[in-house]
C-alpha cells in the first residue's frame, strides 16, 4: 500500500476506511451536485436521516441511489430526548440493516448544542443494545471521556455550532480530548473551509464529518475536493510533527562563512 | 363504527389487516430497502410485517431514509 493511502486510512470499531472524510447528504442545490460532491470528497461514510414517509415524498429513493456504493451512517437528528433517539436508531437499524448510528440528542433548536444528560443516557442504552455509537457531542473532554468509557466507538465533538462555519473555536479542548481519549475523534460540525479541516487534523483529530460547508459553498464539488485535500494535508502535518512556536527568529540559512566588511 | 389508528401522528381509518398492507397503502414499496416501521414505539422487523395486525388506536410510525447531515 502506498503512503498516501495509509495516510488517509483509519479504523472505527474494527472497520478500516480509506478516507477520513465523512460527508452529509443534505442541502445541496440538486441531486446531481450532491452525487458529484460526494464523489469529489472521496468519502466512504455518508450520513443520512430517518423521517416519516409522507404521501408527497413517497420514498425519496436515496437508499437506492447511495445504498450500494457507500457506508450509510444514519443520524438521530431532530431528537430531543434519549427515548426518541433510541427508537430512531432502532428504526434506522431496521431500514438500513446497520447497527452504526450517528447519535444526536440536541438541547434546543437555536444552538443545536447537545443535551449532554440525554446524550449520555441514549449512548449507554444504544451501546447495551449492540449499536456502534458515534455521538455528536460538545468539545468537552469530560463528556468525551464518559462516552468513550461507556463504549462508544468514536467521539464526535463539535468545533462550532452545526452549520455555523465558524471553524475550530476551541483548539485547546480538542488537544485535551486527543490526549485523553483513545477512540477516534471526528470533528462533527462547525468546519467552514478547508483550512479548518486541516487544523482539526493537525491537532490530532482522526476525521471530519461535515455537510453544510460543502453543500452551501458556491461550488460544492470544488469545496468537497478542497476539504479532502485539507484533511489529507492536516493529517500529514500531524504525522510529520510541527516545529515548536518561538517568539524570536531562528536563521534558516547558516551564518558560517558570511562575509564581514 | 369505523376503526381508526394513528399513522405518523395522524388519525386515519385503516382497511388493511396487516402492517405490510398498511405500508403499501401509504405509498411505500414494501419490497424496497430503506424503510422501517414501529408499532406503539417498538420496531417491527420487516419479516414480521405480514403477520402483524393492528388494533384501534395503535400508533404506527412508517419511516424512510432521507437526506441528512
Amino acid at each position: 500500500m502506498d503512503a498516501k493511502a495509509k495516510n488517509n486510512e483509519f479504523t472505527i470499531a474494527g472497520k478500516t476506511f480509506s478516507s477520513r472524510f465523512l460527508i452529509g447528504t443534505s442541502r445541496y442545490p440538486n441531486q446531481q451536485i450532491m452525487m458529484d460532491a460526494i464523489e469529489a470528497s472521496g468519502a466512504e461514510i455518508v450520513t443520512v436521516a430517518v423521517r416519516r414517509v409522507s404521501q408527497d415524498s413517497g420514498g425519496e429513493g436515496l437508499y437506492d441511489l447511495l445504498g450500494d456504493r457507500f457506508h450509510l451512517l444514519p443520524n438521530t437528528a431532530g431528537c430531543f430526548t434519549a427515548k426518541d433517539a433510541v427508537v430512531t436508531a432502532e428504526l434506522a437499524r431496521e431500514a438500513l440493516e446497520t447497527n452504526w448510528v450517528k447519535l444526536e440528542v440536541i438541547g434546543d433548536d437555536e444552538t443545536l448544542f447537545p443535551d449532554v444528560e440525554q446524550l449520555l443516557r441514549a449512548a449507554e442504552e444504544l451501546v447495551k443494545k449492540g449499536f456502534i455509537v458515534l455521538p455528536y457531542c460538545n468539545d468537552d473532554p469530560i463528556t468525551c471521556k464518559k462516552l468513550e468509557d461507556m463504549g462508544c466507538a468514536a467521539v464526535m465533538p463539535l468545533a462550532a455550532p452545526i452549520g455555523s462555519g465558524m471553524g475550530i473555536r476551541n483548539p485547546y479542548n480538542l488537544r485535551i480530548i486527543r490526549e485523553q481519549c483513545s477512540v477516534p475523534i471526528i470533528v462533527d460540525a462547525g468546519v467552514g473551509t478547508a483550512s479548518d479541516a486541516a487544523e482539526a487534523l493537525e491537532l490530532g483529530c482522526d476525521g471530519i464529518l461535515l455537510n453544510t460547508a460543502v453543500a452551501g459553498a458556491r461550488d460544492p464539488v470544488k469545496m468537497a475536493k478542497a476539504m479532502k485535500l485539507g484533511i489529507e494535508a492536516g493529517r500529514y502535518a500531524f504525522e510529520a510533527g510541527r516545529i515548536p512556536r518561538r517568539l524570536y527568529a531562528t536563521a534558516s540559512t547558516p551564518t558560517d562563512g558570511a562575509i564581514e566588511l | 363504527m369505523s376503526e381508526t389508528i394513528f399513522i405518523n401522528g395522524e388519525r386515519k381509518l385503516f382497511s388493511s389487516s396487516t402492517l405490510i398492507g398498511l405500508v403499501e397503502e401509504n405509498g411505500v414499496d414494501s419490497s424496497k430497502g430503506g424503510v422501517a416501521v414501529a408499532l406503539n414505539g417498538e420496531v417491527v422487523p420487516r419479516a414480521d410485517w405480514a403477520q402483524t395486525s393492528m388494533k384501534p388506536d395503535d400508533k404506527v410510525e412508517i419511516v424512510h431514509i432521507v437526506r441528512g447531515g
